[in-house]
Parts: structure tokens; C-alpha cells; sequence
């Protein structure tokens, strides 16, 4: 998938160069200018980071994206962009060759060296907000609303998220008892690679009403078959679109994990990947929908 | 060391042989400048190649053009182009060295250890830049990568060093085997590294060990710059002992030569070469392999011509391997440790199964 997305693209028409000293001339306003003044003018916005390009595809100014990276896979008509590569590893001249007024990008984009020749060469470049809470995905929607001038779309987009997410969480706390959830990010081999605490499974699950089995872990790690027994999930969450078998592997064929109650159960829940940890303007809807896996008949999925 | 001219066993036809090797060097030279050009000349923005030349002449800090051009010609392709053709050089030199030093043609300063610990040094630097390591980076800032790594390459050097001598003397069997052991000491630490390691980290590491000069700036050109120039000039010192070794160690140290020190200047050279390459632009493989044997199937083993052949072999495939990084899928960018392989591997084995027999070994 991401592989399609690196195809070769043709340089730039001559016609749109011509905006570009159009473009630096409004960069390069002194800073007195307010960035939201300045941001306004922006017409070729290079998105770096899924949520980014998702949360500029919800505010509707997608005919103003250049370019995305590889980690921007929704809407999938984004990409039909330009694609200039893995955000942690951005060539300078390839996102300069698209002749951007904006790099709007998440954190952890990079590298430096790159960033700082893009800095320098008079494009605004601005680092979204980063974070897995209610709060910290209504202020990344903000910000970004911000950067390109649509304030007001921004607000009620992070209101809605947030209202979506606080009524989930009241019909949450009716749901009845927790249940124990196993996020398993990749299973080669029959090694199973479990989400620990600190990152964003571990925060979707929250935000879904389940406990993370694995929370006692750092990050994602890989856990032995008797370990995984021992954390006795009553569901087990997978993913669907992170890799071609990825949605064929069966967990439960593995006997450490069949033993478990969710094994027993069968309970086994595939979300697909961008979706479920985009953290973006669809997380709320992502959310209701594996809380309506974990707890069938007490929460409604999204329509 | 005059008693040693004519006495290389390479020296035949001494007329007939050295205008084919003027008439490569010439011609090698030549490749990499223009290589260098068209390197300079061509990208995923689309700047005419006139433009180029004017934004050239006009200076860096010219306003007559758009910043953007100005800042790609300038900032990103001009040190890329100078880097591209050092750091080939260095990988190339460095191959021809060790295979000159061991007499094997499949030494090259991974096997030694060099670069894994070059490698070691920078993915302690990714995964615990923000944990244990973070009072250095928080120092140094981003030139806490390139310096671990460079740091790795010497620190598995001198270990490998003390190993290696008894007595004043450094055993290059010792060395190798020695060598290969670091190597894989280092890996293993690296794969508890990767342990550690968070998703982003991961990828970082994967990136980083395909190589790649996408992170080059003017500072590390004037960082790594002077180093790379005086392996360059040392280079030359080496090539009568190496040609000498080729008989063998006894037979080069009864020709006067003296053994010791040619074996200590050709591994501080190597480490120094492969230390700043790799502390630069990632693990770049294959060209110490390639560029070296190349040369010697076409030219012959004679390490006069060799070294600075090598050097500008180095320098070419980088340079054209840089263009198809940058070119390929623009506006991304592949890491070139893939293309390297991908144009080096093929074209390596088509020209074995051509000429059977190695001259020099």
C-alpha cells in the first residue's frame, strides 16, 4: 500500500512555479504579521503525518495539499498526492521541489537537518501539538485549523470529537464491568507483539473502556507464550491494513493464546490500522466503534 | 624502499601498462566531474540547468533568484555533491586497503568491525539520545549521532588493535578473526538496542543503516571535510608497502619495508575513513567491495594506480547512486545503501562470470 504511494511523480508544471516568489513574498511578511494572517494565505500546504492530512481533509481545503508522507493512508483519494516519503526521514529539496508555502507537520518529523534547510528557506513550517488525550487530539485539530486559516471549522471539529468522546464515556460507565483487552500489534512467526503502556493502543483502549493487559510494559514488546497466558485477556484487538497476512493470521492458533478467555471466547476484534490509532478527526468514532466490540448490545458502533 | 621499484609483481610491461592506467584515471577523473555536475545540475525541483549555472555564479546569497532555488543549489546539493564524492572515495579506499593488508579479496572494513562499531555508536545515540545518553545529546545537539558513530568506529578499532599486538607486533590474522568476533559483538548489543527500542526508533535505526546523504549540510562538510582530505593525502604512503605485501609479510619485511609501521598507518587510515563515512552518511554498502575489484579486473592490482582509482571509482558510484536516491521516487527519497547494492551487485557478478581469474590474488 505504501509502496504505491512512493510512485515516481513529474516535476512541477512551470505554471505553478510562477507563484512561487508570490508565495515567499508572503512568508517572508515580517513576523509582526499574525501567524493566522499569514497562514490564511496559505495555498500549497505539505502534509506531514496522517492526523495532519486527515484533520485537512475534514476541514475541506484538500485542493490546497501539495504533498502527503507514507504515513498519511486516509482518505485514500489522498493518494493520488505527491508522496514525499516516511516522515522521519523527509528529503529538503524533495518537499522544496513541490514549492510549498506550509509544512504543517507532527512531531518527530525530521530529520533536523532537513527541517531547518526548509526553515531557512523561508516556508512556515509548523509542529502540530502531539498526544493521545481527549485534550491533546482537540488541540492538534485546532492548531491545524489554525495553521491554514480556518479557526472557527477547527473549534467546532475538536468540540465535536470531544462531545462524541464524553458521551461514549457516560454510556462507558453504564457498560458493566471492564473488560481486560490484549492489543497485539503484529504476530510473526506465532511471536506476538503486545502494546504496552504509552502509546496510542494503549490510549484507544482507554478512551474504548477496556484495561490493557499489558500496561505493566514500556511501548510495544514482544511477549513470550506463557506471559501471554498469564495476562488472561477477554479480548483480543488486531489490526487490519499493517501488512498483506497481517489480516489472515489467526492468534487464537497459537495455544498460549487460545487458552486464554478470550481464546476461549473467540472474542477477537480487527480495526483497521490508520483508523484505529490516527488519532485524528476520526478518533471518537474509532473509539465507539471498538467499544461496541468490547461491549456488544451496550454501546451503539458509529454510524 | 627504491630497492622495491621494478621489484612489485605487477610491473610488467611497464610502458604498455601505465598509459592504460593514465589514460583510466584520466577518464575516472573525468566521470566524476561530470557526474559532479550533473549531480548539482539535476533534482527533483525542476531548476533549468542555465539557472543552476546562474544561481552558481551569482553567490550563495544572492536575491536576484527565489530563496527556494537558491537554498536547493546552494544548501542542499552542492555539500550533498561534495560529500557524495568523499564519502565514495573513503568507502572505496577503505575496501582497497584492507584487501591490500589481509591479501583477501573479500576483506572490507565491515568485516573487521569498523563499521558495526561506527553502527553501535550511532543506535546508542537513537535509542537513549532522550534516556541514559541525553546529557550528551542535549550538548552536542545533532552532531551527537555523526560523533557517536565516529566514536564507535575508533573505539573498536583500538580494541581491535590492543588484541591484535604482542610484542610490538600486530598480527593480521589475529586481526581478522578478532575482528569478525567485535563485529559480532556489536551486533548483538545493537539487536538489545533495537530491543529497547520504541516503533519510531525502530524506523529510525532501519534508516539509518540503509544510509543516505539526505542530512548533509555545509557544517558537516567543514566537520568531516578535513579529515576525509588527509586520508586522501595519506593515502599514497601506502601503496609501495602494499604492493610489497602481496609477496607476503616475511618476504615484504626482508625487502626492507617496514611491516609494523605500514600495518598501524593502514588501519588509523581505515578506521579514520570509515569512521567519518559512516558517522556522516549511514552504513553504505558494497562499494569497498565493488569499486576496488572493478578496477583491479580492468587495470590490474598495482596499488599505485590503484588507491587514487579506487578513490575516484568511490566517488562516481556514490555520486550516481546519489542522483537515483533523489531522483526515484522524488519528491521522496530512497536511501542509497539500496542503490549502491542494486547497480554494484549485478554489474559485479556479470563482470565475474566474464574474467574468471583475480589478478593480484
Amino acid at each position: 500500500m505504501k509502496l504505491t504511494a512512493m510512485s515516481i511523480r513529474k516535476p512541477l508544471h512551470p505554471a505553478l512555479r510562477a507563484l512561487l516568489p508570490l508565495a515567499f513574498a508572503i512568508a517572508a511578511l515580517p513576523a509582526a504579521s499574525p501567524a493566522s494572517a499569514q497562514a490564511q494565505e496559505a495555498r500549497r500546504i505539505v502534509a506531514i503525518g496522517g492526523a495532519i492530512t486527515e484533520t485537512l481533509y475534514a476541514l475541506g481545503v484538500e485542493d490546497r495539499i501539495v504533498a502527503i508522507d507514507t504515513t498519511s493512508v486516509f482518505p485514500p483519494r489522498a493518494a493520488e498526492k505527491p508522496n514525499v516519503g516516511y516522515m522521519r526521514a523527509l528529503s529538503a529539496e524533495g518537499v522544496l521541489s513541490q514549492s510549498p508555502d506550509l509544512v504543517l507537520m507532527e512531531a518527530g518529523a525530521g530529520p533536523p537537518p532537513a527541517i531547518q534547510l526548509l526553515k531557512s528557506s523561508g516556508i512556515a513550517v509548523e509542529t502540530m501539538p502531539d498526544g493521545h488525550g481527549v485534550e491533546a487530539i482537540a488541540q492538534k485539530l485546532e492548531a491545524v485549523a489554525a495553521a491554514v486559516g480556518k479557526p472557527e471549522a477547527g473549534k467546532a471539529l475538536a468540540e465535536g470529537v470531544e462531545g462524541d468522546l464524553e458521551r461514549l464515556e457516560s454510556e462507558l460507565a453504564k457498560a458493566g464491568p471492564k473488560k481486560r483487552v490484549l492489543f497485539i500489534l503484529s504476530l510473526v512467526d506465532g511471536r506476538p507483539m503486545v502494546a504496552g503502556s504509552d502509546t496510542a493502543a494503549d490510549a484507544m483502549i482507554a478512551l474504548a473502556g477496556g484495561i490493557n493487559v499489558f500496561s505493566a510494559a514500556n511501548g510495544y514488546k514482544t511477549v513470550s507464550a506463557e506471559a501471554a497466558t498469564e495476562l488472561a485477556p477477554d479480548v483480543v484487538v488486531m489490526m487490519t491494513g499493517a501488512g498483506p497476512n497481517h489480516a489472515t493470521v489467526d492468534p487464537f492458533a497459537i495455544p498460549a493464546l487460545k487458552a486464554t478467555p478470550a481464546g476461549q471466547a473467540g472474542a477477537l476484534v480487527r480495526m483497521d490500522a490508520a483508523y484505529l490509532l490516527g488519532f485524528g478527526p476520526r478518533t471518537a468514532d474509532a473509539a465507539r466503534d471498538l467499544a461496541a466490540r468490547l461491549y456488544p448490545g451496550a454501546i451503539e458502533p458509529a454510524e | 624502499m627504491s630497492a622495491l621499484t621494478g621489484s612489485s609483481p605487477l610491473a610488467r610491461a611497464p610502458g604498455e601498462r601505465s598509459l592504460v592506467q593514465a589514460v583510466a584515471l584520466a577518464l575516472l577523473a573525468f566521470g566524476v566531474l561530470a557526474t559532479a555536475v550533473l549531480a548539482i545540475g539535476i533534482g527533483p525541483a525542476a531548476i533549468s540547468p542555465s539557472r543552476v549555472i546562474q544561481i552558481l555564479a551569482a553567490g550563495p546569497k544572492t536575491t536576484a533568484f527565489p530563496l527556494g532555488d537558491v537554498i536547493i543549489v546552494w544548501q542542499i546539493r552542492l555539500p550533498r555533491a561534495i560529500m557524495a564524492a568523499l564519502i565514495g572515495a573513503m568507502l572505496a579506499l577503505g575496501g582497497t586497503v584492507m584487501q591490500g593488508l589481509f591479501r583477501n579479496p573479500l576483506a572490507d572494513p565491515a568485516i573487521l568491525g569498523v563499521s558495526n562499531g561506527a553502527a553501535l555508536g550511532a543506535v546508542s545515540m537513537i535509542v537513549l539520545g532522550g534516556g541514559a545518553l541525553a546529557p550528551v545529546s542535549a550538548i552536542l545537539g545533532g552532531y551527537a549521532l555523526p560523533l557517536a558513530a565516529f566514536a564507535g568506529a575508533l573505539t573498536a578499532t583500538l580494541i581491535l588493535y590492543a588484541i591484535a599486538t604482542r610484542e610490538g607486533l600486530t598480527s593480521v590474522a589475529t586481526m581478522l578473526l578478532s575482528g569478525i568476533a567485535l563485529a559480532a559483538f556489536a551486533a548483538a548489543l545493537m539487536g538489545y538496542l533495537a530491543f529497547l527500542s520504541d516503533d519510531t526508533q525502530l524506523r529510525d535505526i532501519t534508516f539509518w543503516n540503509l544510509g543516505g546523504l539526505g542530512g548533509v549540510t555545509w557544517e558537516k562538510v567543514a566537520i568531516s571535510g578535513p579529515i576525509m582530505l588527509l586520508v586522501l593525502a595519506a593515502a599514497p604512503m601506502l601503496a609501495r608497502g602494499l604492493d610489497a605485501l602481496v609477496l607476503g609479510e616475511a618476504e615484504a619485511f626482508h625487502m626492507g619495508l617496514r611491516v609494523e609501521r605500514l600495518k598501524r598507518l593502514a588501519i588509523l587510515l581505515v578506521a579514520a575513513a570509515t569512521g567519518v563515512a559512516v558517522a556522516v552518511s549511514g552504513t553504505i554498502g558494497f562499494v569497498g567491495i565493488v569499486v576496488p575489484h572493478l578496477l583491479r579486473l580492468a587495470v590490474g592490482a598495482d596499488h599505485r594506480f590503484l588507491l587514487p582509482a579506487s578513490c575516484l571509482g568511490g566517488a562516481l558510484l556514490l555520486l550516481v547512486a546519489d542522483i537515483g536516491a533523489r531522483l526515484l521516487v522524488a519528491p521522496a527519497e530512497l536511501p542509497i545503501g539500496i542503490i549502491t547494492a542494486a547497480i554494484g551487485a549485478p554489474f559485479f557478478l556479470w563482470l565475474l562470470m566474464r574474467r574468471r581469474d583475480f589478478e593480484g590474488f
